[in-house]
């Protein structure tokens, strides 16, 4: 990351279906890439469905987006943090989330895992530390 | 818009893109590429095949820079750079691939 680069998280708090935000926030992150800032993603409240494993949306009629995650990887975007007391509200655990990763290029391209579930203080020190946060 | 093939109509958005993913057969990049003046060689057909892999596995078209690097890993790196992608893509690898693949415009083109 070159200097001047801005520290960017993106927070979803959103269910994927049902309202455009999720989607586009997603696009919004894939164009946001380009600009080689240092990007993470923050997934709080019903926004942790975004990363559900074996979404269907066969008969809702809209397109599963969810594949488009796994391309995170490749845009650099590395960092998906997703908070651990909106899962367990929920009764979710790591376990129902896709598995996303990334190849480390300072590590042998190395494959590491994308998807860090961290606690409500974790996460909100994160955030402290952004110049920028985005909401969708 | 749209143009017709041997008689079969399929719809394109305002920039030529095709409307439907499922109208494509290799005859639309074909007929898509003559109109831009541009045979498309097996070299073409590569990064047009790897384009559909690409959206069928993700769901999108890549970013100029995430195909490059993706080229290059997968078919070499002679072939992983924008001056050899740009030479058999003028019109831009990710804008123009895209289009003759069928695929909507990537995603963050302009």
């Amino acid at each position: 990351m070159g200097n001047g680069a801005k520290k960017f998280m993106y927070v979803n708090r959103r269910a994927p279906y049902g309202t455009i935000y999720a989607l586009e926030g997603l696009e919004v992150v894939l164009i946001g890439a380009a600009f080689d800032q240092d990007v993470s993603m923050a997934f709080v409240d019903d926004g942790v469905f975004q990363l559900k494993k074996g979404q269907d949306t066969g008969e809702s009629n809209m397109k599963n987006f969810s594949p488009t995650y796994h391309a995170l990887g490749d845009y650099e975007v590395t960092k998906l943090y997703v908070d651990r007391e909106s899962l367990g509200e929920r009764g979710l655990s790591q376990d129902d989330l896709m598995e996303l990763t990334y190849e480390d290029e300072d590590d042998d391209y190395k494959e590491k895992p994308s998807i860090r579930i961290v606690d409500r203080k974790e996460l909100m020190k994160l955030m402290e530390e952004q110049d920028v946060i985005l909401n969708f | 818009m749209a143009f017709e093939i041997e008689g079969k109509t399929y719809e394109t958005d305002e920039e030529g893109y095709l409307a439907n993913l499922s109208d494509w057969s290799p005859e639309v990049a074909d007929f898509m590429a003559k109109e831009d003046d541009c045979d498309l060689t097996d070299n073409h057909w590569e990064v047009i095949n790897f384009l559909r892999e690409y959206y069928e596995e993700y769901q999108i078209a890549p970013a100029v820079r995430v195909l490059t690097k993706a080229i290059g890993k997968r078919l070499g790196k002679e072939k992983g750079n924008s001056k050899y992608l740009y030479e058999l893509f003028p019109y831009g690898p990710a804008k123009q691939a895209c289009k003759y693949a069928g695929l909507p415009k990537p995603t963050g083109c302009v």
